[in-house]
């Protein structure tokens, strides 16, 4: 992979229009960021389900893999993957797998902040 | 502006007796709140566009770094993920992150900086309640159902595609 500008364009469009829409969600409905956050993840599926999210971190790279539609195209990615190489079994273990990486830095590093620091309201 | 608004209705008031029942008081304050969650509205939507695609932009930036490391391309997107969930949570640490998200709001929440916010911050948090029901049990109150429903329609999905592939005879 060649270094592009236009690529941190890309990227700067996309991934800024993915947390746009999840702003006029927040502001113009009631939902919390929690489910934002659980829509976004399974939209991921969805739309790596029907071949729109591969193309489009083709085009616009970490635009649209750090959002976390991002994480649940790594999801469905991952299942795939699976089940081609070891059939029915994959579709258990496939998903999580492949993110496992992003989930355990996640656990691991909240553990280490929680050692680290105090929590500055108390 | 909306001080010369006033008084524009003001004078419509002045100038027309039924302009003026319409324009009383109550609903001209209720046009002015309108018109200012309108405003905050917009001003929520350009913070969150710009915060969100300036981190896709730094993510960019990582991956190309991490690229002169490893071979894959999928390698260099997660280290990219795991750099930004460390970075966020640091952030989160310091207690910077919050004072970024309380402005960026959707900015911040929707890439991947935002999930590792939800475990770390909960997990400082309840760190006097003790590091089994405190820390550990609290990181996952928004990570948990992100894995619950993300694996579950995972699933979901990979029941579909085995089906499909079985019918179409390439497994």
């Amino acid at each position: 992979m060649e270094f592009d500008i236009l690529m941190l364009l890309k990227a700067f469009l996309v991934g800024g229009a993915l947390c746009l829409i999840a702003q006029i969600l927040i502001d113009k409905t009631k939902l919390t960021p929690a489910y934002i956050l659980v829509g976004y993840v399974c939209s991921g599926v969805l739309l790596n389900a029907v071949g729109i999210y591969p193309k489009l971190i083709k085009w616009a790279g970490a635009g649209a893999t750090v959002p976390l539609t991002g994480f649940g195209n790594t999801l469905a990615e991952g299942v795939k993957e699976a089940i081609k190489k070891d059939g029915a079994f994959g579709i258990l273990y496939g998903g999580i797998s492949a993110t496992a990486a992003g989930i355990t830095a996640a656990i691991l590093f909240g553990l280490l902040w929680s050692l680290l620091f105090k929590s500055k309201n108390k | 502006m909306s001080r010369e608004l006033y008084k524009f209705c003001l004078f419509v008031q002045i100038i027309s007796a039924e302009w003026g029942d319409f324009l009383n008081r109550q609903e001209y304050i209720e046009f002015a709140e309108s018109r200012a969650k309108r405003t905050t509205s917009l001003k929520n939507c350009i913070w969150a566009f710009v915060v969100g695609g300036f981190i896709c932009v730094i993510g960019q930036l990582l991956v190309y770094a991490y690229m002169n490391v490893v071979k894959e391309e999928k390698t260099a997107y997660s280290l990219t993920s795991v750099t930004l969930v460390f970075l966020s949570g640091l952030l989160t640490g310091i207690g910077r992150f919050d004072k970024l998200a309380s402005r960026a709001g959707a900015g911040t929440l929707v890439p991947i900086t935002g999930f590792a916010n939800a475990v770390a911050s909960p997990a400082i948090e309840a760190k006097s309640e003790g590091y089994i029901k405190g820390v550990a049990a609290q990181m996952f109150v928004i990570a948990g159902p992100v894995i619950v429903y993300g694996s579950a329609s995972s699933v979901i999905y990979g029941i579909i595609y085995y089906i499909s592939m079985k019918i179409a005879g390439q497994i």
